[in-house]
């Protein structure tokens, strides 16, 4: 849409008026501005079940809203203090690289493109994913090997994009490509049966599948994983000391999970364990705030406000949620997944 | 008046030195740019046009895969502008005129009719007339399985309209559309996302030109109407002989305009999923993180199509223009 065409635009037109004054970012200056500001501006989607959505309210829930709220509550002490900016995914990187977002937490897929050449840098992994094809049961389609000049929705400006050209021409078969700017044109135009198949990360198909379709169970998620999509926060290059902030926030949240530590439970457990890898946590022994520019209770803070990683899970995408999505990959390391969070000390 | 050749030469070097300047100014502040995007890490400049695009685009005139250069899929995007504009520009013309007329006739069932299709569709956003159109398509029509065959050869379905289409590959012939797999294979096709934005793009710039030619045709003064009725010609050739002539000459200038409009408002193509220039260019900004570079690119394609249609309403306006005449 043109309006959306219109915000790139600004926001390049803010790179080149910013150009020719501002300074390049400095170690430490975005969380100076941050604090300064008093809001952590958060870039996230513009509305994908489980990860980030607003409700009628316009208050924003989900897994990525969730990681924005557990930094906001460690760098600014309260985990409301974020300004939600919703970015569709042609407008995400622009929004990191003018700086108006300090962190684009909005499933984006860290590769070594978007890494090397987008002026920003990916802080980890948040969320394990893959590519997969949603289809309306009614096909009786049971593989994407049978989708055979079938129309296939998907965004444009995505990672899906193009695993989706590369997969179909490496099985020789045919498929044509609907690409849509906005993700609920997408969608739609699929539910309306304009397309055979939607296609993105398996969590995002989770979404559009439960909450978007007229009814879920007349669509189901096909069998092939097509990718690697390791979601996670990205910042803008060049900051350090932001930089290692929203690193290790989420290493605290899965540090949490790992002793058992719940928003539940915090409080009591700062207050009676001295186990010294539960102190150094929660900010009741050694300071480990220091080696990032904060204060003793970062850590405390974030899983007080948001819960541990499989909380946030939980709550968000997992079996609480209308997701349903099971933890597969992205259980700890010690329970059959791959999470592991280097220590925090 | 008459200049002097001093004058002449001071008032080239003038400008000579006005457009080096402007160049100047331009080009240090697009330097500016890339220099501080290289600060800030982002990569910088114009060969990424050659790398493969990694992505699909599903139609056009100009076949194009993923393997294939970046600058192909900008050409492609660009003919797939092209494709839409032309044809709309001629619908939106034809159908301007009939709705102008219409709302001139003397019987007030077409000139309600006309007026009540001017006043809904000039009122009504662009982007939401598009936004029905595509969905009023994508959900009335069967699914590409249970395809409609309104005459033999042709197939209309959610996947689109299908022709015979003469194609030359090994050796020529035929190419009939028909059901293969999930969709339909062969043939021509005209795209459900091709027609919304044909349909939309031309209702809504016909019913702006109704109004020019409107204008036009009731500035035509009563006394030359008068007089071509009193030597004799029906209306019919009045209308053909005098008014349009007359009134020609008050429309083309605005109707530039309106073609101008046409143009650049075919960028909404991308909300329903016609990969236009824009359409092309957002996907590579996105895959390449060269938003700069996309952006000016876009820019100058249409500048140059601007351009086009501007120098060719204007050659047109001056041969209509007539002669004398201010
Ligand atoms: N992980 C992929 C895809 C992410 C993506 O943009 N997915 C879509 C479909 S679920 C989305 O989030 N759209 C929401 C929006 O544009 O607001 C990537 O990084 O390119």
């Amino acid at each position: 849409m043109i309006s959306r065409s219109l915000h790139t635009l600004l926001l390049l037109g803010g790179l080149l008026g910013a150009s020719l004054t501002a300074p390049v970012a400095h170690a430490g200056k975005t969380l100076d501005t941050i604090k300064q500001r008093g809001t952590l501006q958060c870039g996230v989607s513009t509305g994908v079940a489980g990860f980030s959505l607003a409700d009628s309210q316009g208050r924003w829930a989900g897994f990525d809203v969730d990681f924005c709220r557990a930094i906001a509550a460690a760098v600014l002490g309260d985990p409301n203090k974020v300004h939600f900016v919703p970015l569709n995914s042609q407008q995400r990187f622009a929004a990191i690289q003018s700086g108006e977002v300090d962190i684009l937490a909005r499933n984006t897929t860290w590769t070594l493109n978007r890494d090397g050449a987008l002026g920003l840098s990916f802080t980890g992994v948040t969320y394990y994913d893959g590519q997969g094809f949603l289809v309306p049961k009614k096909l009786k389609v049971t593989s994407a090997k049978q989708l055979r000049n079938a129309e296939v929705c998907v965004q444009s400006g995505t990672t899906n994009e193009k695993n989706l050209a590369e997969y179909f021409r490496g099985i020789g078969v045919k498929v044509r490509p609907v690409v849509f700017e906005g993700f609920e044109a997408s969608f739609k135009a699929f539910f309306s049966g304009r397309c055979q198949a939607y296609t993105t990360d398996i969590s995002g198909l989770a979404g559009v599948r439960n909450k978007e379709a007229p009814n879920p169970d007349d669509y189901t998620i096909l069998p092939e994983v097509i990718s690697k999509e390791p979601l996670g926060p990205a910042v803008r290059r060049g900051d350090d000391e932001w930089f290692a902030i929203v690193r290790w926030v989420p290493f605290a949240l899965i540090e949490a999970e790992e002793l058992g530590i719940t928003a539940a439970n915090v409080d009591k457990i700062r207050a009676e364990n001295k186990d010294p890898a539960f102190t150094r946590l929660l900010g009741s022994g050694e300071d480990t705030g220091k080696n990032l520019g904060l204060d003793k209770d970062w850590a405390y803070r974030a899983i007080k406000s948001v819960g541990n990683y499989g909380e946030i899970f939980a709550r968000n995408v997992g079996p609480e949620s209308v997701l349903k999505l099971p933890r597969g990959l992205n259980n700890l390391w010690n329970k059959g997944g791959i999470l592991f969070a280097p220590p925090v000390r | 008046m008459v200049r002097s050749a001093r004058q002449r030469l001071l008032a080239f070097l003038a400008q000579l030195a006005l457009a080096a300047l402007i160049a100047c100014a331009l080009a240090w502040l697009g330097q500016n740019v890339l220099d501080n995007m290289r600060e800030r890490g982002i990569r910088a400049g114009f060969d990424f046009l050659v790398e493969p695009a990694g992505f699909d685009i599903g139609e056009g005139p100009l076949a194009f895969e993923a393997s294939q250069p970046l600058w192909r899929a900008f050409l492609a995007g660009t003919l797939n502008t092209l494709r839409v504009g032309l044809p709309a520009m001629l619908l939106a013309s034809a159908l301007g005129l009939l709705i102008g007329l219409g709302r001139l006739a003397q019987h007030p069932v077409p000139r309600r009719i006309c007026d009540a299709l001017v006043e809904t569709l000039r009122n009504i956003p662009l982007l939401l007339q598009l936004l029905m159109c595509y969905f009023a398509l994508a959900s009335l029509l069967p699914d590409a399985s249970h395809a409609l065959a309104p005459a033999p050869g042709v197939l209309l379905s959610q996947s689109g309209l299908f022709l015979p289409a003469w194609r030359c590959e090994d050796s020529c012939g035929w190419s009939w559309p028909r059901v293969d797999g999930f969709g339909i294979d062969g043939g021509w096709a005209l795209t459900p996302e091709y027609m919304a934005v044909l349909i939309a793009l031309s209702l809504y710039t016909a019913v702006f030109i109704a109004e020019i030619v409107r204008g036009g045709i009731q500035s035509v003064s009563r006394g030359q109407i008068d007089a071509a009725r009193s030597i004799g010609l029906r209306p019919a050739q009045v209308l053909r002989h005098v008014v349009l002539p007359l009134a020609l000459r008050a429309i083309v200038p605005p109707l530039g305009n309106q073609y101008l409009n046409l143009i650049k408002n075919s960028s909404l193509a991308v909300a329903v999923g016609y990969p236009d220039l824009v359409s092309v260019a957002n996907t590579s900004l996105n895959q390449t993180g060269r938003a700069f570079e996309c952006i000016v690119i876009v820019m100058a394609v249409y500048l140059s199509l601007s351009l086009l249609t501007a120098l060719l309403v204007n050659t047109f306006n001056a041969r209509v223009a007539l002669r004398g005449s201010p």
